[in-house]
């Protein structure tokens, strides 16, 4: 047989073809994740192949991303801090996903989050004196109800109007940056310059260097509690979507949405309601973006496309909570190493080839590939 | 406020959603969604100038700027059509491709300088038309002219042809197209090629003639979005797209140009005076989008007009069903 090395569609003498069959059973459990491994590794080579195209080493590249984000306990901590807001909007993302509801309005929904949040400290809603118990949940309550806000519009536009939810949402993202920056540039600028005047410390939330003084390993360690906030909000998640009755209404839409309608389901209420917890839990993201990090309502920092890296790292996840938080580290790590990469938009390019590739790759999931030898035809 | 100039330039902007647009609604008539078009506008501006820089020609910018968004096209239409995955899932994926790639591509472009561009010219007879005149046939990017051209051509090619009637078949009902005789793969492949061809060039209208350079994501500016918008509105007509994208670089035109002068209207212009209300003028285009999803959704609704049949679906031979 060494001369039927072509391989070859069709079906000539002498050679293969290759068949493929819709998968009847389960594959096993490893299955899966070997072959998303796979596509990043795929990736990885795409990626490397365009960097070399645009005059950069490739290998330096991945080596770099590496050390700085992995590369000591001061880089793992900023490293956890870009996570943390991927990991809100990738779970914005994933319950929304779980109903094939195509929110792409997380960005814009993480800024509306952000703002929200902000309002409380320079509408003023709160004093400046204001304890720090009352300020955080006060703040988190107003994220996540500006965030649910910005969800809700394209959900009732979809259960009221059928409006195409992927158009609404994007469009809804590039109104709040406009609606992000108007506060910014006009009623809350500090002196004319474009960002929000500091928060009081009591809007803060805690870092890990507020404790350096007791445990002195933690000085200079930015990570906050929104890391946390986040993975209680995954748990929280991860109960509602497999272990509640509303979860699995949602999954039965998302699956086969005829049957959901024949089983007495309300999907255009349910449609408003998951835009709405999707567009909290962005919100979420961006309250602790906010009180976590920029301490201020600045624009780039807010608008960094968070939202857009949180789908990749849903679908990445395949929408589990669990799965979630270990994909938006690696990508937190992708996005903090990338910033000192040439060319820039290398972490951005590196994201679209990763996705592309997992969804070329969830073919092997659905399929299995046999190839017949000519002659043993079935 | 000179609104003749302002509706002259309109036109002018409203020609890259009228490229994009139409190229989408050829890639939707034969099936496929494909919702990487902001993404292959990105990689035709990208490539438009960066062509043009490096050669000094500013067609062969326009034909690579093409052939490069045409060929990443073919990604979407690889994972869609031969492995059947989800094509919102998949048109999101190019997008962010589109967009990384023309970003470490384009790397340093955007200080490249000035290139030479494409020519304007005014139609000698045509031109002299009072009000229609000025705005449509004077001093116009060549690019604008092939815009009214592909606008009766795309219809009659759609509505009146043998090959447009297959487009629509395969759209429709590509099993019955398919017993027909008709390639239904291969159809596909091509009406996505072409809509990828059609958004680089609506990219390369921008970077080489409404807005000449490179400015990264900032380039396209949810134009790609807008133009899938306005495919609903137009309800996959050429005609209806055209009076939608051309109101809508109007649209654009008239923000941009609303907040120069020091009276509107006999007024004092409030934009003026406050210059951070001109963010809420930005919003007006993506908000208007959403309107006239709705107006296009409902009215889809009550004249039970809609989609093509087969939009969303892959194509599986012998499998139940369109």
């Amino acid at each position: 047989m060494t001369e039927t090395t072509t391989p070859q569609t069709g079906p000539q003498a002498g050679s293969f073809r290759i068949k493929l069959e819709p998968r009847l059973q389960e594959p096993p459990r490893w299955y899966p994740v070997a072959v998303s491994l796979g596509a990043i590794f795929i990736a990885l080579i795409l990626g490397g192949i365009v960097i070399a195209f645009a005059g950069g080493d490739p290998f330096l590249s991945y080596a770099h991303i590496a050390r700085a984000s992995f590369g000591n306990l001061g880089v793992i901590s900023d490293t956890l801090v870009k996570a943390t807001p991927i990991l809100m909007t990738a779970l914005a993302c994933s319950i929304a996903f779980r109903m094939k509801l195509w929110n792409i309005g997380a960005e814009g929904q993480f800024i509306m989050g952000a703002f929200g949040a902000s309002a409380v400290v320079l509408a003023p809603l709160l004093s400046a004196e204001t304890p720090a118990w009352i300020f955080i949940p006060v703040m988190m309550v107003a994220g996540m109800l500006a965030g649910a806000l910005w969800g809700f519009i394209p959900g009732y536009l979809k259960a009221k109007f059928n409006v195409n939810e992927i158009i609404s949402t994007l469009m809804l993202n590039y109104i709040s940056i406009s609606w992000m920056n108007f506060w910014i540039f006009g009623v809350w600028s500090e002196g004319g310059f474009q960002m929000s005047p500091r928060f009081p410390r009591t809007a803060w939330l805690p870092r890990l260097l507020d404790y350096a003084e007791t445990f002195p390993i933690l000085r200079g360690l930015t990570t906050h509690a929104g890391l946390l906030i986040g993975i209680a909000a995954a748990f929280v998640l991860w109960l509602l979507i497999y272990r509640s009755r509303w979860g699995y209404e949602i999954r039965l839409i998302g699956d086969n949405p005829s049957a959901a309608r024949y089983a007495g389901i309300d999907i255009s209420r349910n449609t408003i309601l998951v835009m709405m917890v999707s567009g909290a839990l962005a919100g979420l993201g961006g309250m602790s973006e906010i009180t976590g990090v920029v301490h201020r309502l600045q624009t780039s920092p807010v608008a960094a496309g968070y939202g857009f890296t949180g789908i990749i790292v849903a679908w990445l996840a395949k929408l589990h909570p669990g799965v979630i938080v270990v994909v938006s580290v690696l990508f937190g790590a992708l996005i903090l190493a990338g910033r000192e990469i040439q060319p820039s938009g290398v972490p951005k390019m590196i994201q679209g080839i990763i996705l592309v590739c997992l969804i070329a790759s969830d073919f092997l999931l659905r399929y299995r590939i046999r190839i017949i030898r000519a002659g043993s035809e079935e | 406020m000179d609104f003749i100039i302002i509706l002259q330039a309109g036109v002018a902007t409203g020609t890259v959603l009228l490229f994009a647009t139409i190229g989408e609604i050829f890639s939707e008539r034969a099936g496929v969604l494909n919702l990487g078009v902001e993404g292959m506008m990105l990689i035709g501006a990208m490539s438009a100038f960066s062509t043009t820089i490096a050669t000094g020609n500013p067609w062969l910018g326009l034909l690579v700027a093409m052939f490069a968004a045409g060929l990443i096209s073919q990604v979407h239409a690889f994972i869609t059509i031969t492995l059947h995955a989800d094509q919102v899932v998949s048109g999101l994926a190019l997008t962010f491709l589109g967009t990384g790639i023309s970003l470490v591509l384009g790397e340093g472009l955007s200080k490249a300088g000035t290139v030479s561009l494409l020519p304007n010219l005014s139609i000698p007879l045509l031109s002299q038309i009072p009000l229609l005149g000025p705005i449509f046939f004077a001093r116009q990017s060549i690019l604008v002219y092939i815009g009214y051209l592909m606008i009766p051509l795309a219809w009659y090619y759609i509505n009146r042809t043998r090959p447009g009637l297959h487009l629509r078949a395969v759209g429709e009902y590509p099993s019955a197209a398919d017993a027909l005789g008709i390639n239904v793969f291969r159809m596909r492949y091509f009406y996505v090629f072409v809509g990828g061809m059609l958004a680089g060039l609506a990219g390369a209208t921008i970077s080489l003639a409404v807005a000449p350079g490179w400015f990264s994501e900032l380039t396209t500016a949810g134009q790609g979005w807008i133009a899938i918008g306005l495919v609903i509105f137009a309800q996959w007509d050429p005609v209806r797209a055209a009076v939608g994208s051309y109101a809508f670089g109007a649209l654009r035109r008239l923000i941009l140009d609303i907040q120069g002068p020091l009276t509107l209207l006999g007024f004092d212009n409030p934009f003026y005076y406050n210059p951070y209300w001109g963010f809420f003028l930005q919003m007006l285009p993506y908000a208007f989008t959403v309107i006239v999803l709705v107006i296009g959704s409902r009215e889809a609704i009550r004249k039970r007009l809609g989609a093509p049949a087969a939009l969303g679906n892959p194509y599986i031979r012998g499998e139940r069903g369109l």
